[in-house]
């Protein structure tokens, strides 16, 4: 099915398409010539080492950074002509979602609501429900009327999850969403994704371990230095670390360096 | 003069219609500063502003005109700067702030007119505004309940997340702008109330008082309101009270010096708050281990018991001389669990 009107180079129904994405922050190259394609339905995990540009690769896609050279694509729409946010949930890293006053769980989760309200209009009945809906899928239900602030890390995460998931988005893409989150929490998020994909969302998450998450991973990429370093079948954690994703490079002019010996261990890695 | 008949009189009916007014309005947009952490935000605008009133002084023109637009020319730099996340911003705001204070007791100097008339803005002097100026008080404060109350989905989204609001398609610098501005009038309107050094009490110290007792932020922001409300009437019927005992107490002071007490009075209630939930706050939901408590237990827990209830995955644990205990039905009848 193709809509008549939307002049592209993809079909309308892929989620996300970047191509040779460039980006720079504050002046200082971070990603650089970057594809990616997530199609319908797809379970993709953005994998890499610390600083090897995994979260800003999941800003750029949801346009909170700018891409310096290259393009990308959202349901079809480059990014500066796509206004149906409504089809996007994002889920930031739990550091950036505190204000300075009490905020209650019903009140962060109903601001998902936001790309369907009009200006000036109360809750509707619908608002209601998908916010009530959102809020079992992630288990908190019992918790809407208390202060954000009460709730533990992973109680949180789980909090913000259900702000995205009351806007009923098709794609959604998440920001570490198991950092800092003890294991019965993140089998709790777990479950709440796999509903999600069997529902046939599109997923993006950002994610250092994988975890309880693993099962349910269609297609892992994995960032190294700020390019794309593998994109496949989903890797193990052990294979994302071993296989010298992490291990940097080496430059002309740090030649007389020891190049690291993967087969010898030093003791650092042992601790 | 009763203080009854004190109320008669129609500067002080102007005055009290002010007060009302301001207390509920200028808190209302407090709420938004104080969630984004900018709670030093009317401070500074109130320091710029000095600025704008002496222009309005010099130039023989509304010094109510010139404030306003000089007030939100600051605010709307004092956001671009904050925008910007300059590792030396607040070295930037402070700069602006010293000169907009300086600027101002310069300009008056210029223009010649004395310190006194200056001093009307710096700490306030509600009682002599005028029928035009209240007015201009009356309208600005109705636009800004209604901006703060109406739009406040958006405004919370904005404030609270950023990031968020900005992938979810909201206009996220042209709400931080009109927050910025919504400062900018605020310290404008309140001016004359409290004065342009003490404006960001009033935007301030209502919602310090009320974010102790709520959960929610629909509660604060009312809450703000009302406490803000009761401050300022209240305030201002202080000021009135003692100035009939000879004192010369200015309202705006008195004002402040109320809304600072009832932080006071609600911080002990606000402590026993904070620490009743961090009791009950549930414990992590792992299998727990069956200890049978050794001792017979001499009672029931319950409901009535007064030991602590908090839960604990499925079922309920009660904090008892400093042990957890579980209500365990077993083969040989009920017992409890040391969880």
């Amino acid at each position: 099915m193709t809509r008549s009107g939307t002049r592209s180079t993809v079909p309308a129904d892929v989620p996300v398409q970047l191509a040779h994405g460039d980006v720079a922050l504050s002046g200082r190259p971070v990603l650089r010539g970057v594809d990616l394609t997530v199609n319908r339905g797809e379970f993709v995990a953005l994998m890499g080492a610390n600083g090897s540009g995994k979260s800003t690769l999941v800003r750029t896609l949801v346009g909170l950074n700018p891409l310096s050279a290259g393009r990308l694509e959202l349901f079809g729409r480059g990014l500066g002509s796509f206004h149906d946010w409504s089809r996007v949930g994002y889920v930031p890293q739990r550091s950036t979602a505190t204000g300075g006053v009490p905020a209650s769980v019903w009140e962060v989760v109903a601001s998902g609501r936001l790309t369907h309200r009009k200006l000036l209009r109360p809750l509707r009945s619908a608002d209601r429900a998908a916010i009530r809906a959102a809020l079992e899928v992630v288990g908190m239900a019992a918790y809407a009327h208390r202060g954000v602030a009460q709730l533990s890390g992973g109680q949180h995460q789980r909090v913000l999850i259900a702000r995205a998931l009351a806007g009923r988005p098709e794609l959604l893409l998440l920001d570490e969403p198991t950092a800092g989150v003890d294991l019965p929490n993140q089998q709790a998020l777990a479950a709440a994704l796999g509903r999600l994909k069997d529902d046939g969302a599109t997923i993006v998450l950002v994610a250092h371990e994988l975890g309880p998450l693993a099962p349910l991973i269609d297609r892992a990429v994995v960032m190294r230095d700020g390019r794309k370093a593998y994109d496949g079948p989903p890797l193990s954690d052990a294979d994302v670390h071993a296989q010298g994703f992490d291990a940097g490079h080496v430059h002309c002019d740090d030649a007389q360096a020891p190049v690291p010996n993967p087969a010898v261990p030093t003791p650092l890695k042992e601790l | 003069m009763s203080l009854l008949e004190l109320f008669s009189v129609p500067f002080m009916q102007r005055a009290l219609i002010a007060a009302f007014l301001v207390g509920i309005a200028a808190p209302a947009v407090g709420t938004y500063i104080v969630q984004r952490r900018l709670a030093l935000m009317g401070d500074g605008i109130g320091h710029v502003a000095v600025t704008g009133v002496a222009i309005g002084l010099w130039t023989q023109t509304s010094p109510t005109w010139t404030a306003v637009v000089v007030a939100i020319a600051g605010a709307v730099v004092i956001e671009v700067v904050r925008e910007r996340g300059h590792a030396e911003g607040d070295v930037a705001l402070a700069m602006l702030f010293y000169g907009g204070l300086a600027g101002g007791v310069f300009v008056t100097g210029l223009a010649g007119t004395g310190a006194s008339r200056l001093q009307e803005f710096l700490f306030g002097s509600i009682l002599t505004i005028s029928v035009d100026d209240l007015l201009v008080t009356m309208a600005l404060s109705v636009v800004l309940i209604l901006i703060c109350v109406g739009l406040s989905p958006q405004l919370f989204a904005v404030s609270q997340d950023p990031d968020y609001a900005k992938v979810a398609g909201l206009p996220v610098r042209f709400y931080s702008i009109l927050v910025a501005v919504l400062a900018a009038l605020s310290v404008v309107i309140a001016m004359r109330t409290v004065g342009l050094l003490l404006v960001s009490a009033l935007m301030v110290v209502p919602v310090a008082i009320v974010q102790q007792l709520t959960r929610s932020f629909r509660m604060t922001l009312l809450g703000a309101m009302g406490a803000g409300l009761v401050a300022s009437v209240g305030g201002l019927v202080l000021a009135a009270a003692l100035s009939r005992t000879g004192a010369n107490v200015q309202p705006g002071p008195s004002i402040v010096l109320v809304a600072l007490a009832g932080f006071f009075l609600v911080w002990p209630i606000g402590a026993w708050l904070r620490r009743r939930r961090a009791l009950v706050a549930p414990f992590p939901e792992t299998s727990p281990e069956e200890n049978p408590v050794d001792e017979a237990h001499p009672h029931h827990h319950g409901e009535k018991c007064g030991h602590v209830a908090v839960e604990h995955g499925d079922h309920v644990d009660y904090i008892h001389d400093g042990h957890r205990h579980a209500a365990h039905v077993g083969a040989e009848g009920e017992h409890y669990d040391e969880h």
